[in-house]
């Protein structure tokens, strides 16, 4: 224990003198004080070590085609390297520019990539995941259209997002409704519907691509909700932002806020955190973003330097009026972020895209082959697609386990249809992994 | 602060077409995504080897102050050393690769391990249960709130009003409004505490809860807890703990035996995590019996001999606050403090935190203005008032700090103390380190005095020296545009 403390109880004796308070702790009333010790045992690093290895070691790492909102991909060893180094790890929030500068020149960095990557004006400097992304996504477009009450939410988003959104919307006297699907993505006469029977809705939530990992038709979906009402605003979620090396970004369509999870960049599994939440805007409503951001300014040489700005939107300033109550953010797996996708760049972005894409095209075509289990998606996919089977999944499941491959993520785990799971197919799994799964589903009956 | 390279371009401004820091291979017939939702064009990513992408970044780290260059006397923000032990433990590769739609029995240590933290967590705290799933302070804050909210509601009416002390965090008024309350303050008394009389007067059936932080932003432990607890309680409001200062607490008082009914921890505070340059942080949120049908879902249950699972079925359930189960690598790091500590451990540590920042408030007192006067335990705040009269503020005494290798304390907060200076040493300082700091600050004092222009100026030896903030918020540059950006 006494590993971290460095001060000797020769020095704490004396500072305790200097000092002159008789009992350090005075300004606590006797009564409230604790008797005993708290019952925690103290351990060498040793063994602190042993314990977590037996605890790592229980967890099971297979052959794995899980995605649904997190991403199993290969991270350069530069990554690791370079974000470890204390300078980042160990800074605070670059509230002090002159001596944060790395960190924010690499918010600056990350939020360009971010914009370019979306097709986005505007880009924060990290929300908590794509979850929370959405739902604050959500109140910002609330506070641009003041007058209206209702959001629309694509069914196709992530289960758990619309969830975290129900808990932060609850509270505060905002109607959600939920769009219907057809073949997995949103149904586009529903939508009309909706829009036509209820005149109180201010955002459209769609997921681009889909939990379901459909490419959901925006050219059509847009410009629906822009001539229902030109002020209303459609939100994108997306939970695999690699998709955009090869699709074509959500800034392409006229979306005003593109939100999500970056976690695919350079971000590990980690049992589902941290992650690393992007929300993107457009210049006309940076104002009411959430968040902290990065901007760039001149120093009293003239030199070029960057700042936290705009913070008249933060807690820290407005208080009870500010655009959100968050002030730590994901900042080190930003800049985590910042580094894989510089070390990707242009083409090595595009290729993965492509080769995530192509292993998931071998993958469909395969199963498809197969007699019992057949892709539902009628649409494009990225990395990501709906499979149904006629056998008992849990059964298939463990036969898969067995034999060291995950099969992908089942929709009962989400409260829907238990006949159907999701499969992803990253970097990480090649040709024969793909063959391996498919020699099990093609043995069972 | 001086680095060898006092500039480094942006990424974009090194990038030169065909290169990149990535080799792929290509195993699979390549297949090209065709119709009408193909991108097309450049996106506009940089392009550079690895070793450009190594010297960049090894630069612009070296123009940052982590805790491991020295002192960081963030008052409120506990930047205590992170032991490296931490890293290794999250680092592993069973957890790291552990996904967290797996089935349950393939991730039986991340569930055990999030299990034993609650566990530890309900012990140092003196509550019930906890649950791990915010993802930071404010989240936990926003968390507790939504649960106070669930109750009062299950009671029939969520109330109306939650009363916040003036000396309080940003972050508790707009938790509030998150939560659909409308913020009362309530005015501290000249000790720098809880007005017992303005809270009897504003406690009644409309006021769901009070957020209170103890020890208070001042530093002060607001010795009336019991009596506050009681008043809420009388009306059936309730009592929230913002944790941020639990580092003047740990094994000394449990705040679960103050009346507290739910608290947010900050393990990137009290529990050693880095805070990352901004995060990320863990928020988790302690909290009595009586709250814990309302906690977030899924709850971790079981135990090593039947096997761990999770249980979604909490009918009076806030819901979900997280898109999975939180921050789970920066838990395991709070978990490897905690049983590295043990708890003697931590009980000394924040024996240590106290002393020092009681050491620095004696040694310091006759040199800077001490706005309150009340005993303080592990942080203290002075102000400028002293130095008013040669025209230096707080700000120019945080800045010249920086010129002597001194990451500024926390500045202008409280709110309640004009041009506050909040300084926490923690335990992780030697006296040699904190002696160093005070005579720099006795110095600076001294330099106010004689020669008040170098402040003005400072910091001097900096990669950048002050930065125009204005001109950042009026014509907002967000994003690099291309050659010509400067």
């Amino acid at each position: 224990m006494s590993r971290f403390l460095p001060l000797s109880d020769r020095e704490r004796e004396n500072m305790l003198k200097e000092i002159g308070r008789e009992d350090l702790f005075s300004p606590i009333p006797q009564g409230l004080r604790l008797k005993e010790d708290l019952k925690i045992k103290a351990h060498s690093e040793k063994e602190v070590l042993d314990f977590f290895k037996n605890l790592a070691e229980m967890n099971k790492n297979l052959t794995s085609f899980a995605g649904a909102g997190v991403y199993h991909h290969f991270i350069p060893s530069a990554v690791d390297y370079l974000s470890t180094r204390e300078e980042f790890l160990t800074a605070y929030t670059p509230y002090q520019p002159e001596i944060s500068q790395g960190t924010l020149q690499a918010i600056f960095e990350y939020q360009t990539m971010m914009c370019n990557i979306l097709n986005m004006e505007v880009s924060n400097a990290s929300m908590y995941d794509g979850a929370t992304a959405l739902a604050e996504s959500i109140l910002m477009a609330k506070r641009i259209v003041k007058k209206k009450n209702t959001v629309a939410i694509s069914k196709g988003i992530h289960p758990h997002y619309i969830k975290v959104v129900k808990t932060y919307l609850k509270n505060l006297g905002i109607n959600i409704i939920e769009l219907e699907l057809k073949d997995y993505a949103t149904d586009i006469e529903s939508l009309k519907q909706t829009l036509s029977e209820n005149g109180d809705i201010f955002a459209v939530a769609i997921g681009y691509p889909n939990f379901f990992g459909s490419v959901e038709d925006l050219k059509t979906i847009v410009p629906l909700v822009k001539e229902y009402d030109k002020k209303a605003i459609v939100i994108t979620s997306t939970t695999e932002p690699l998709a955009f090396g090869v699709i074509a970004p959500p800034g392409d369509f006229g979306v005003e806020i593109a939100c999500g999870e970056a976690q695919s960049f350079g971000n590990y599994p980690g049992f589902g955190g941290p992650l690393l939440g992007f929300l993107t805007t457009t210049q006309k409503h940076v104002r009411q973003m959430p968040g902290r951001v990065a901007g760039q300014t001149v120093d009293v040489d003239g030199k070029r330097g960057y700042v936290l700005t705009l913070s008249a939107r933060e807690q820290h300033i407005k208080r009870e009026r500010a655009t959100s109550n968050i002030c730590s953010n994901q900042g080190w797996c930003m800049l985590r972020a910042t580094i894989y996708l510089s070390l990707l760049g242009e083409e090595g972005f595009k290729k993965l895209a492509s080769l995530n894409y192509s292993l998931s095209e071998y993958a469909k075509d395969n199963i498809n082959k197969t007699k019992h289990f057949k892709v539902l998606n009628t649409k494009p996919t990225f990395n990501e697609f709906l499979v149904q089977t006629d056998v008992d999944f849990l059964k298939f499941r463990d036969l898969c386990i067995e034999k060291g491959v995950f099969p992908g993520v089942h929709l009962a785990k989400f409260g829907l249809d238990k006949d159907k799971f999701l499969l992803t197919t990253t970097e990480v799994i090649d040709t024969e992994d793909i063959d391996t799964l498919v020699e099990i589903m093609e043995s069972v009956k | 602060m001086k680095t060898l390279r006092e500039k480094e371009k942006l990424i974009f401004e090194l990038s030169v077409e065909g290169k990149s820091g990535i080799d792929i291979e290509f195993p699979v017939e390549k297949k090209d995504f065709q119709g009408e939702y193909k991108r097309g064009g450049k996106i506009g990513l940089p392009e550079v080897s690895e070793v450009e992408v190594v010297r960049h970044f090894t630069r612009l780290s070296k123009m940052n102050y982590g805790v491991d260059d020295g002192f960081y006397p963030l008052g409120s923000c506990t930047m205590k050393h992170n032991p490296k032990m931490n890293e290794k433990v999250a680092s592993m590769e069973g957890f790291l690769h552990s996904h967290p739609m797996f089935s349950y029995n393939l991730v039986q240590g991340s569930l055990k391990a999030m299990k034993v933290l609650q566990n530890y967590l309900c012990e140092i705290t003196g509550m019930d249960q906890c649950t791990l799933q915010p993802a930071a302070g404010a989240h936990g804050e926003l968390t507790g709130m939504m649960m106070i909210r669930k109750y009062h509601e299950k009671k029939g009416n969520p109330r109306k009003y939650v009363l916040i002390p003036d000396s309080a965090h940003g972050t508790n008024p707009a938790t509030s409004t998150f939560a659909g309350y409308q913020v009362i303050e309530i005015k501290s008394d000249e000790t720098g505490c809880v007005d017992l009389n303005a809270l009897k007067e504003a406690v009644n059936e409309d006021v769901a809860a009070l957020m209170l932080t103890n020890p208070n932003t001042l530093g002060v432990f607001e010795k009336n807890i019991k009596e506050i607890a009681d008043i809420l309680h009388e009306k059936d409001a309730l009592l929230y703990m913002d944790g941020a200062n639990m580092n003047a607490l740990m094994g000394v008082v449990k705040p679960g035996e103050m009346g507290v009914d739910v608290m947010h921890l900050n393990l990137h505070k009290t529990f050693s995590t880095p805070h990352g340059g901004g995060g990320p942080g863990s928020g988790p949120v302690c909290f009595k019996k009586h709250l814990a049908p309302f906690q977030p879902v899924p709850v971790v249950e079981g135990d090593e001999k039947d096997g761990y699972t999770m249980n979604w079925n909490y009918p009076d359930s806030i819901g979900k606050v997280h898109g999975f189960y939180g921050n789970f690598l920066v838990t395991l790091k709070a978990l490897a403090y905690i049983m590295a500590m043990g708890g003697k451990g931590l009980k000394q540590t924040t024996y240590d935190a106290v002393l020092n920042a009681n050491y620095v408030r004696e040694k310091l007192k006759d040199y800077y203005n001490l706005p309150f006067k009340s005993e303080t335990l592990h942080e203290v705040v002075f102000n400028d008032k002293y130095q008013e009269e040669h025209g230096v503020t707080t700000l120019d005494i945080a800045k010249r700090l920086i010129d002597y290798g001194i990451h500024p304390p926390t500045i202008y907060f409280p709110l309640i103390v004009h041009g506050a200076i909040m300084i926490e040493p923690t335990e992780s300082e030697s006296k040699e380190e904190i002696d160093y700091f005070i005579e720099t600050m006795k110095k600076v004092a001294e330099e106010a005095k004689e020669n008040p222009q170098i402040l003005k100026e400072a910091p001097h030896f900096t990669p950048v020296r002050r930065l125009d903030e204005t001109l950042a918020a009026r014509k907002p540059v967000l994003k690099w545009k291309g050659e010509g950006n400067d």
